[in-house]
């Protein structure tokens, strides 16, 4: 076997590579770049990967802060927002996941594993009441579920003041949130749970399809209202019987 | 260190890389040919599939493969043929009469497994697996109804809801609460009457107060004799089956701060066949009418 390894010409070139860590470094680099280029580069340019769907909106401040919790307890470790293309699901979950639906989640929660049901289109599914009571204690209305309870989220406030940072900061990544947007973020926090506040109006105009109730019956902005808006929207914003998907993405 | 030499081991006669430890050399053994040829073979292989499936980006758009193959194509093919599958039994389903259902055989079969499944997937959440409820979730196996129990009244509520925002035709009622309407004692008094109607533990005295207050004040919707009203969705007080819970803290609870269920509408949700399948399903469950 010794016979086959070469000792000259151009595969022998590689003795060189392996025993120069510099040359092998910047020859690695280009490789992983060049492999980056192909790979990455075009999906931020193909116009099959950014799909223009109507209807998609950015979070309303509560919901954002909702989302904040989603994030904060984990909510994306046992729960996936990601309904893939596959008849199963989409029977059971509604139609698949688009990638505008996401376009503008900093960072994206599709999750990689569903020890609880996916969440992409759970908005409008289940009355508020049902979520609360789920929340507190998901034994009282789904016995056989391994959820947690997180009953404490009726006793944490929402802190309004937050919310124009919050917002502002969701601009910096990408999101085209308005001056104005950030200006009556704090505001919008509270009219989202006031159907008879004075904003209801500008407050639809700004964030289209958004629910305004008093989510968890209790008065004030609880930790419990914001979840519970932001997973009543979940999937909620794009009307599927207008549209039409391309069968070729 | 040089590969322009060959280095040979004496013992082994391999070619060695010229790194010694102490006397003892490196052999330079090539790579195995399986593992070569298997590398080879991975390399042929990609760019066969590049060629047959979506691949390389190129100025607008990806290539598309000489197979045509896409996701999207292949999951609405995939549901197309479950459709068709099922697509007379389907649109028999959904022009059925429910109420002679059960004369044919096959499609009263169809109906039920297809309403379990929908039923499992939909609304056991609320109303439990086995639709037996929940404290705020009515159970679906008695023949208790709220809102009507015969197959119209099942597909209707099933397909608009209860008190939901989504559909303007959504089942619809509102209890007052009458925590600032009656008096501590007004209240405490229409309990022990809610308490004596329902068979249960009692103060006779309160009770009989409590009965005028009853009528002035709840009779318009849940009846003169507490037997409710399904026009109204207003609760039959007098039997033992509460949605809220019969016990004294309980009642007063909701005489105070009054129940506002609310069920989601599943019209836009489910097809024809979907809503008529479940429908069936849950009037068989043993309290239909």
């Amino acid at each position: 076997m010794s016979d086959t390894t070469p000792t000259k010409g151009f595969l022998a070139k590689h003795a060189a590579l392996e025993r120069s860590p510099t040359l092998l470094f910047v020859c690695s680099l280009l490789v992983v770049t060049v492999g980056g280029i192909v790979e990455i580069a075009p999906l931020f340019y193909l116009e099959n990967t950014i799909e223009k769907v109507e209807g998609v909106r950015p979070y309303s401040p509560l919901e954002l802060a909702g989302r904040d919790i989603y994030v904060r307890e984990g909510c994306y470790v046992c729960h996936s927002q990601m309904i893939r293309p596959m008849r199963d699901e989409v029977e059971r979950y509604g139609h698949y996941s688009l990638a505008a639906e996401s376009m503008y989640d900093h960072p994206f929660q599709w999750g990689s594993k569903r020890t609880g049901p996916d969440l992409a289109r759970v908005g409008g599914k289940y009355s508020d009441a049902w979520h609360v009571d789920h929340l507190i204690d998901p034994q009282s209305v789904v016995p056989e579920s391994v959820m947690p309870g997180y009953g404490y989220l009726m006793d944490a406030e929402v802190n309004a003041g937050y919310a124009a940072d919050v917002v502002a900061t969701h601009r910096i990544v990408g999101v085209p949130y308005t001056e104005e947007m950030i200006e009556v973020a704090a505001s919008d926090v509270l009219a989202q749970i006031d159907p008879d506040s004075e904003s209801y109006d500008d407050l639809l105009e700004r964030y289209p399809g958004a629910q305004i109730r008093n989510f968890d019956g209790a008065p004030g902005v609880s930790e419990m209202d914001a979840l519970v808006a932001y997973l009543q929207m979940l999937g909620t914003t794009v009307d599927f019987s207008t549209f039409t998907p391309d069968a070729s993405r | 260190m040089s590969s322009d030499k060959k280095d040979i081991d004496e013992v082994t006669g391999t070619d060695t890389t010229g790194h010694s430890w102490d006397g003892i050399k490196e052999l330079n053994n090539p790579l195995p040919r399986w593992w070569l040829w298997t590398l080879y073979m991975t390399i042929v292989w990609a760019i066969g599939y590049s060629i047959a499936y979506p691949a390389w980006p190129m100025i607008s758009g990806a290539t598309a493969g000489v197979l045509g193959y896409s996701t999207r194509a292949e999951v609405a093919a995939d549901i197309a043929r479950f459709e068709e599958a099922n697509a007379g039994i389907s649109a028999e389903l959904a022009a059925a009469d429910l109420t002679t259902l059960s004369d044919n055989e096959d499609l009263m079969r169809y109906a039920t497994s297809a309403g379990a499944a929908v039923f499992r997937n939909n609304c056991s959440q609320c109303h439990g697996s086995g639709a037996a409820g929940s404290k705020g979730y009515p159970n679906l196996l008695d023949d208790d109804w709220l809102w009507g129990g015969d197959f119209e009244n099942i597909s209707y509520t099933i397909r608009h809801g209860i008190r939901n925002e989504e559909d303007w035709d959504a089942r619809y009622s509102e209890m007052t609460a009458f925590d600032d309407i009656l008096s501590g004692d007004e209240i405490d008094a229409v309990v022990q009457h809610v308490l004596a109607i329902s068979n249960q533990d009692h103060d006779a005295a309160l009770a009989e107060t409590g009965g005028v207050i009853f009528y002035d004040n709840c009779a318009a919707c849940h009846g003169d004799d507490g037997a409710g009203n399904r026009d109204m969705g207003a609760p039959n007080l007098t039997d033992a089956i509460w949605l809220y819970g019969g016990d004294t803290a309980s009642l007063e609870g909701t005489v105070r701060y009054a129940r506002f269920g609310v069920m989601p509408n599943w019209g836009t949700r489910l097809t024809e066949a979907e809503i008529q399948a479940v429908t069936a399903y849950v009037h068989q469950l043993g309290g239909g009418e």
